[in-house]
């Protein structure tokens, strides 16, 4: 101390009790907290704003709209009596979505545990980047992917499934042969889309695992294998629940791909290996350039729709990672 | 210091070296164009005859316009030709779509609106409203031939009927050795394939006209409303008009509605129309043109609104067209901007402003009709 003491001489100043230093408010304090409290408030504005907004146009709509929202199956908002509902879309959303995380959530967990466990140092560490690297692909990229290159050599895989496990309604095939832009087709280019965020988010929670836990385990005897699933497993569960939720998040938010890569309809089909169904977020790129004032109001309650879902099941994984909290520590 | 002025200077010098360069190369490019005018033009070469052709007064500023964009291409090289004579307009053409264009127009957004179909009823008091105390009207400005594109090996030239291209995209008529389109073509290598039609999974005014087409020319065998959506049961949608030229293109046995252009860039063959004329009539821009010369206009005034007869059976007219209207403001235009926005209509539906589109998959507007567009425009105010 006494060696500052020449060279510093406000340090006097500094070194003043705290109880001091809270009465003295300075300016630069003054002006950052307001400036954070303006920000913040105009955050909520803007968001309100933006609700009421499209609350409003949403209500214009509905008020118009000849058919049920929430049971018709059809989209007609621009015709002279307006009709349409969203169930086609909703039922698209979920099952496209479903899908890509069928295939997605198991991959990616496999992805991080090799690159955290099992994989050489060098090598994880390149496949980290690869995996970060298939995020930063445009979708507009993987829906002309999912399209040119992706659905005509899935056609074989559709007929496959058909033939041999064609007596389960989902995989009925009634447009045999017909084009492999399905629904299906949808939820394998989604999880290549999903895969990277879940896999990287996944890879840091099991880097989080305590040492300690996995020692403990090998220690009592426990194979690798065995390890990760006392050790890691439960300890990354609220973490591999989240990276899924961003995951889903993306999934059933996603547009240009979806409106590329599906041949729409809008008449519920179960039948995911046939071309049809469609999806809220491809709907309203679809439809948006060509709308008037009915239909555009018709595509942003549409969009509330999807709204209401995603908060609907970031909810319930909320309540899934808050009551799994206590257990493992994670998310504290 | 001393160093980087000298450096600047260099710059400069370099500048316009390159300036001067450009200077030669688009003198070069128009006499070139002026010379070989039969050659197919593209998009660089298109740009050379409009380069010349304003000669009207230019106008000066900003002028922001939205819209179809089965106008977009049509567009952009009337855009880029004027803003080179006119060195002080500039011009936007947002293609956002019909919709979108209208609805920017009501709210007073961009001066014009390029629509796929003409205001409906319901919408003209929106538009009224708009261009207070004027009416809006519209004008037929970009008209295209809708070509049935199909990809079928061995078989190059055939021809369809209204009927025929009904069943097909109804789902009636699923090969294409069906008795239907054997008796068209008695000549013709018909495989046993699959057909598979394939249309627009967005709203588009293609699919609208190309509906309206088949309602009007078959009406027996098309049950199905015209509208910008696809009504009809069955086939695969894509997405825009590059999305289904690939889809037919990639697949075997497939076939399509697609602006003429996308389909030749796709490589597709382009079945000729049986109208009931005497001889099949195949896709050229004459022949799309003898169609818009047949329509009637149905707008008052100089609201040019036409209304097609897609059931002609004209001699050498091609019945399935795509017309395209610019929506302005008959009196009310913004005084700032009724200068530009009439210099350049003036020059859209000039002669050599409409001989641009033959070159890119459009066709020119009818005599007829182009000198009422034109007088049109001349009233603006």
């Amino acid at each position: 101390m006494s060696t500052t003491t020449p060279t510093a001489p406000a340090d006097p100043e500094r070194k003043a009790p705290p109880a001091k230093q809270r009465t003295k408010v300075r300016l630069g304090d003054r002006i950052f907290s307001g400036a954070a409290r303006g920000a913040g408030i105009s955050l909520l504005v803007i968001m309100a704003a933006i609700a009421i907004f499209l609350v409003v146009k949403a209500t214009d709509a509905l008020s118009e709209n000849n058919g049920s929202f929430l049971t018709d199956q059809g989209w007609d908002p621009n015709a002279a009596k307006p009709a349409f509902g969203v169930v086609t879309l909703v039922f698209g959303t979920v099952v496209s979505a479903t899908i890509a995380m069928i295939i997605a959530v198991p991959v990616a967990v496999g992805v991080a545990l090799f690159i955290t466990h099992y994989a050489p140092r060098r090598i994880a560490q390149t496949l980290g980047y690869i995996v970060d690297l298939l995020a930063a692909v445009p979708s507009v990229v993987y829906g002309l992917w999912g399209y040119i290159f992706l659905a005509p050599k899935l056609l074989g895989l559709h007929s496959w499934l058909a033939d041999y496990l064609g007596w389960i309604p989902i995989f009925d095939k009634e447009q045999a042969g017909v084009t492999a832009r399905t629904l299906f087709t949808v939820g394998i280019v989604l999880a290549i889309m999903i895969l990277p965020i879940i896999a990287a988010v996944t890879r840091e929670v099991f880097l989080q695992v305590p040492r300690a836990h996995e020692e403990a385990a090998l220690a009592l005897g426990a194979t690798r294998w065995e390890m990760i699933r006392v050790a890691v497993l439960p300890y990354g569960k609220p973490g591999i629940i989240s990276a899924s939720m961003l995951g889903l998040g993306r999934a059933v938010g996603e547009t240009i791909a979806v409106a590329m890569v599906l041949s729409p309809s809008f008449e519920v089909s179960v039948h995911i290996l046939d071309p049809g169904n469609n999806t809220i977020a491809a709907n309203i790129a679809n439809q948006f350039g060509e709308s008037g004032d009915i239909g555009r109001g018709a595509l942003i309650a549409s969009g509330l729709v999807l709204f209401i879902m995603t908060l609907l099941v970031n909810g319930a994984a909320r309540v899934v990672i808050n009551r799994r909290k206590a257990f493992s520590g994670a998310n504290s | 210091m001393t160093i980087r002025p000298r450096s600047v200077r260099r710059g400069i010098g370099f500048t316009g070296l390159a300036l001067a360069g450009a200077l030669t190369l688009a003198a070069c490019g128009s006499d070139d164009n002026s010379s070989g005018d039969d050659k197919k033009s593209s998009t660089k070469a298109a740009s050379a005859p409009g380069a010349e052709a304003p000669k009207g007064d230019c106008g000066t500023g900003k002028l922001a316009a939205a819209g179809s964009s089965a106008q977009k291409n049509a567009m952009d090289e009337w855009i880029k030709a004027y803003q080179a004579k006119c060195s002080g307009a500039t011009i936007d053409y947002a293609s956002s779509g019909s919709g979108t264009g209208r609805q920017s127009f009501f709210d007073k957004q961009v001066t014009f609106a390029g629509s796929d179909s003409a205001l409906k009823p319901e919408e003209v008091t929106k538009a009224a409203a708009a261009c207070a105390p004027g009416q809006a009207i519209n004008l037929p400005m970009v008209t295209g031939p809708i070509a049935v594109a199909y990809n079928v090996s061995g078989a190059k030239d055939l021809v369809l009927d209204a009927k025929t291209i009904a069943g097909i995209f109804s789902g009636k008529i699923t090969k294409w050795d069906a008795a239907e389109i054997k008796a068209l073509n008695p000549n013709a290598q018909l495989p046993g394939t699959a057909i598979q039609p394939v249309h627009r999974s967005e709203a588009s005014g293609t699919t609208e006209n190309f509906t309206k087409y088949l309602k009007a020319a078959a009406g027996a065998d098309w049950t199905f409303d015209a509208a910008q959506d696809w009504k009809a049961p069955g086939g695969q949608g894509a997405k825009g008009s590059e999305g289904v030229a690939q889809i037919v293109k990639s697949t075997q046995g497939a076939i399509t509605y697609v602006e003429q252009s996308y389909a030749e860039n796709a490589g597709l063959s382009i079945a000729a129309i049986n109208t009931g004329a005497s001889a099949p009539v195949k896709l050229t821009p004459e022949a799309a043109g003898k169609a818009v010369e047949a329509a009637k206009i149905a707008g008052t005034g100089n609201d040019l609104k036409l209304s097609v007869d897609y059931a002609t059976k004209a001699e050498g007219a091609y019945p399935i067209i795509l017309v395209t209207y610019e929506i302005v403001c008959e009196k009310g235009t913004a005084a700032d901007k009724l200068p530009l926005m009439k210099s350049f209509l003036t020059y859209t539906s000039s002669v050599e402003g409409q001989k641009v589109l033959a070159g890119i998959g459009y066709a020119p507007l009818p005599t007829t009709v182009a000198d009422k567009v034109r007088a049109a425009v001349a009233g603006l105010s």
